[in-house]
């Protein structure tokens, strides 16, 4: 194969498998959506918080990561008990606008309380993953990589598998349909806010162990996360498989133009580059590649 | 006991459509003025940077920000980014152009600012709400990436350039005093017309876009023109807040000084000063400036010692606890708490 | 200085005169139609009604002459003119002026501003001549509030004036909606159920001001309503809609003797007790 060619592809599967990560983070975000309607600006904070607190536990008390892992799935089912009691409930049927900034603030929020606790030191978060490089023929790929892609994959099953086949999986897919509809025949709004909010913070628990064992943790570490939000727009707010399938073309186009454009017009490009291509693609399509069409109603 | 306003009839309309109808609050917007001129004669060098310029620079910006959120309801996180706008292009007409008068400069730098809001405000037409808000991140991490470039920065391998001292008409801007009263100045002139605007037809017609957009075109305003000025005055507005913080502030330009979170600072700003409120802008700033020197003199002065660490980790928890309760309590902020009390304080003691 | 009840008066045409036609327009969401060929015509000083059971098209009818909705087929002819496809704030700048099912009030801005927002179309004082607050900006700020507090004396809401319209009671915003309609001075004025969900006296109130704008200022009105007794009184001409479709027009009498109308609401008519 020509030098260049399995040059291409290292880099495209690199950004693929980068890609998995933001798609993991966006996912969170759909799931919250698509049950509440709320567009859920703190899920980068969860992730960076529920990472902080099993690298802290790890680290400061030497709880080993099979523990600190579900103490921090406990905890982010606390986390979301709190939000649906301190946040959501007060300010439910308020405009959806009023709903974002309160998320901005849950943001800043949780951070600010994970800092309290744990400082912003960076530490590392090393569950075992192996770090090491693979050869493909003459292509460099990283085992992590691979393996957090693996692990994405599952989750999204085991997600997919969650909403088809069990009770609740029917019911929030209920209440995203129809609120209202969903009340009349006897569904607890709050109650299943509670459950969406705590799926939404295991998810976060994975993306946090899979980004953490990757970069470390450090409050930076939210600024990544930040690009599940271009993800999540190119994607449709309402589509799983659009957080997927958007992570990926973000991942590998970041990837492609870090490499290829970044010598031209200069580095860091991966700063914009998924926030441009978002925006762009929503002046063309509003709703996203694979949102429900917006319907303005009077 | 002294707010009263009886005996006070308005026989125009004129009169009544004043910016501040009743007399003791032109009396008291009078005197604030007249404190604001007194007060760096008064107090520590060390007050008025670390304390009052800030406030009074904070308050263009979130003045500017109000416009676009408080008043024409469009999300903006990109503030930071084009306060950057504003203070490199000051400093590249400055550089380039060297007998370019600074006013001129700075009104310029304001102007292309208002530009690139208007840019970045295009997806406004077709793009809503949160969806707009995070395509407004594309403004702030692209302008700053942008101005990072060799070219903007006047090839320093730093990043970082120091700002031209300023001279007006003979008046050279450098002890903290001229500073403050420069931007005093500009404050003032900035808070009336945009008091000016809201209160108009233009005002009316971004406060009908946010309440109800779909109504608001039935009856005849057209969205794009009436949306793209709003994102223009508000970055235009922002612009000139970054010249000030470049300027009179650091002295010095870094476009990571003007990061992601300054953008967020600002819009806290708005919501805890109060949407839709150029008072409220104000009291938002205080806000922001103030709470940071409580948390780092009161815990000590009880003797509860903290590190500058946890303080700043404790500040950004208090400030994203406050926007919720903000948000759930009174959405229109501290400004609409002002105006309860002044509503409490016109009927008493007689209140039924 | 003309007083806002003569410009309110001025330029209305001739009684009878042709002012909107509508040529067998179609309506289709997806795969649902909304409306079937229908055609009609509104003639000038008229109150016209459109009227039928729930989900007849009505609304959909107003939304295409307001241009929110665009027809698949038909053309709508206004002020003889046929009128291609639009954006709705070209039907409001050419005179069409409207009311809401579900009040689409600006719930943040007092009574007067909302009614100002009416006058907007009227206003030419650049952003920065209203950022002075100099000349032209400050004169036609008078001018306009000297026209709205007429409309605001016309409709009886003197008290409201600075009330914020999110806290006035329903009959009071449904009032206030007309006066922001009123403000932009239409040739035709769309209403669309201007009496839902009002009690009776409510309901004669307003049933007296749109005889009244129709009377004195000769303004040609287009309503939807549910209250035939209501639609029977004031209207002129009626026409009506089942399925998308016009079953019967004519006079009250006409409409209100003829069978397939009958029978579309006795099919409903249980429903509309309930």
């Amino acid at each position: 194969m020509p030098m260049e060619l399995s040059f291409f592809i290292e880099v495209l599967i690199g950004g693929l498998l980068a890609g998995m990560m933001y798609s993991l983070v966006a996912l969170g975000f759909v799931l919250i959506f698509k049950a509440s309607g709320i567009f859920n600006f703190a899920q980068a904070a969860m992730v960076l918080f529920a990472a902080m607190f099993i690298a802290g536990m790890n680290q400061r008390y030497g709880v080993p990561f099979w523990l600190a892992i579900p103490i921090t799935i406990v905890l982010m089912v606390g986390v979301a008990w709190i939000i649906e009691r301190v946040v959501l409930r007060p300010l439910v049927n308020q405009e959806p606008i009023i709903m974002f900034m309160s998320t901005i603030g849950i943001f800043f929020a949780l951070i600010g309380f994970a800092e309290i606790i744990w400082g912003s030191r960076s530490r590392s978060l090393d569950v075992g993953i192996p770090q090491d490089p693979i050869f493909v023929g003459d292509m460099l790929f990283q085992s992590y990589d691979l393996v957090a892609g693996a692990i994405a994959i599952v989750l999204v099953l085991m997600l997919a598998v969650f909403a088809q086949r069990t009770r609740m999986g029917r019911v929030l897919r209920a209440v995203a349909d129809d609120h209202q509809a969903a009340q009349a025949v006897g569904i607890r709004l709050s109650t299943v806010w509670v459950v969406v909010w705590a799926i939404a913070g295991f998810v976060a628990v994975v993306a946090g162990v899979v980004w953490g064992g990757n970069l470390g943790v450090q409050p930076v570490m939210v600024d990544v996360a930040f690009k599940a939000l271009p993800v999540l727009l190119l994607g449709g707010l309402t589509s799983i498989h659009g957080a997927i399938i958007a992570g990926l073309i973000i991942g590998a186009g970041e990837a492609m133009a870090e490499v290829y454009l970044g010598p031209i017009i200069g580095g860091g490009i991966d700063n914009w580059f998924a926030y441009v291509i978002a925006m762009a693609f929503m002046v063309y399509r509003p709703e996203g590649m694979f949102g429900e069409k917006i319907i303005e109603r009077i | 006991m002294l707010y009263r306003e009886s005996g006070q009839f308005k026989t125009t309309y004129a009169a009544d459509q004043a910016m501040l109808p009743i007399r003791q609050d032109q009396i008291f917007l009078a005197l604030v003025i007249l404190v604001a001129i007194a007060i760096p004669f008064l107090v520590s060098n060390y007050v008025i940077q670390a304390l009052l310029l800030p406030f009074l620079i904070y308050s263009v910006a979130a003045i500017g920000l109000n416009i676009l959120v408080g008043y024409c309801g469009q999300i903006s996180l990109g503030t930071g980014g084009f306060m950057a706008v504003g203070a490199f292009a000051a400093w590249n007409l400055l550089a380039r152009i060297p007998e370019m008068p600074p006013l001129v400069a700075f009104v310029l730098a304001g102007l292309i600012a208002a530009g690139t809001g208007v840019l970045f405000g295009l997806p406004a037409l077709r793009i809503k709400g949160f969806y707009l808000a995070v395509t407004t991140l594309a403004a702030q991490f692209f302008l700053i990436w942008l101005l990072q470039r060799p070219w903007f920065v006047g090839y320093s391998p730093t990043g970082v350039i120091s700002a031209q001292t300023i001279e007006i008409l003979g008046w050279r801007i450098d002890t903290p005093v001229d500073r403050y009263l420069f931007a005093l100045a500009v404050v003032i002139i900035i808070a009336l017309a945009a008091k000016n605007l809201v209160r108009s037809a233009t005002g009316r017609k971004w406060m009908a876009i946010r309440d109800m957009d779909v109504a608001a075109e039935i009856i005849g305003i057209r969205p794009m023109p009436t949306k793209l000025k709003a994102f223009a005055v508000s970055s235009f507005i922002v612009g000139i807040a970054g010249v000030l913080w470049a300027y009179l502030y650091l002295g010095q330009l870094e476009a990571e000084a003007f990061d992601i979170y300054t953008s967020f600072d600002v819009l806290f700003m708005v919501i805890i000063g109060g949407l839709g409120s150029i008072l409220g802008s104000f009291l938002g700033a205080a806000f922001v400036v103030i709470v940071p020197i409580i948390l780092n003199t009161v815990p000590s002065a009880i003797g509860l010692p903290l590190g500058t660490a946890m303080i700043s980790y404790i500040e950004i928890f208090i400030f994203g606890s406050l926007i919720i309760f903000f948000l759930i309590v009174e959405p229109h902020g501290l400004a609409r708490l002002w105006s309860i009390a002044k509503q409490k304080l016109r009927l008493w003691p007689f209140p039924y | 200085m003309a007083t806002a009840q003569a410009q309110l008066k001025a330029h209305r045409g001739q009684a009878g005169e042709s002012l909107l036609k509508v040529e067998n327009v179609s309506l289709a969401f997806g795969g649902v139609r909304a409306l079937r060929d229908v055609s009609f015509e509104v003639k000038r000083k008229q109150i016209f009604s459109i009227i039928g059971p729930n989900g007849a098209g009505k609304s959909s009818m107003l939304n295409c002459i307001n241009g929110f909705y665009h027809p698949n087929s038909g053309t709508i002819t206004y002020k003889g003119r046929p009128r291609r496809q639009m954006r709705p704030y070209e039907a409001a700048n050419q005179g069409i002026a409207r009311t809401f099912q579900n009040i689409a009030l600006f719930k943040g801005m007092s009574t007067l501003d909302n009614i100002m927002t009416g006058r907007h179309l009227k206003t030419k004082a650049t952003l920065l001549e209203n950022a002075l607050w100099l000349g032209r900006a400050q004169r036609e700020e008078m001018e306009h509030r000297r026209f709205c507090e007429e409309i605001i004396d016309f409709l009886e809401i003197q008290a409201y004036r600075k009330t914020p319209v999110g806290t006035l009671p329903y009959g009071l915003q449904k009032r206030v909606e007309l006066g922001r309609a009123l403000a932009a001075e239409p040739e035709l004025l769309l209403l669309d159920e201007p009496m839902a969900g009002m009690n009776l006296e409510e309901k004669q109130d307003m049933a007296r001001f749109i005889l009244d704008v129709n009377d004195e200022f000769g303004m040609t009105i287009c309503l939807i309503e549910h209250d035939m007794a209501v639609v029977m009184d004031l209207s002129d001409h009626i026409v009506v809609l089942d399925h998308g479709e016009k079953i019967g027009e004519g006079g009250p009498e006409e409409v209100s003797s003829n069978p397939r109308v009958i029978e579309a609401y006795l099919g409903t008519s249980q429903e509309q007790e309930a």
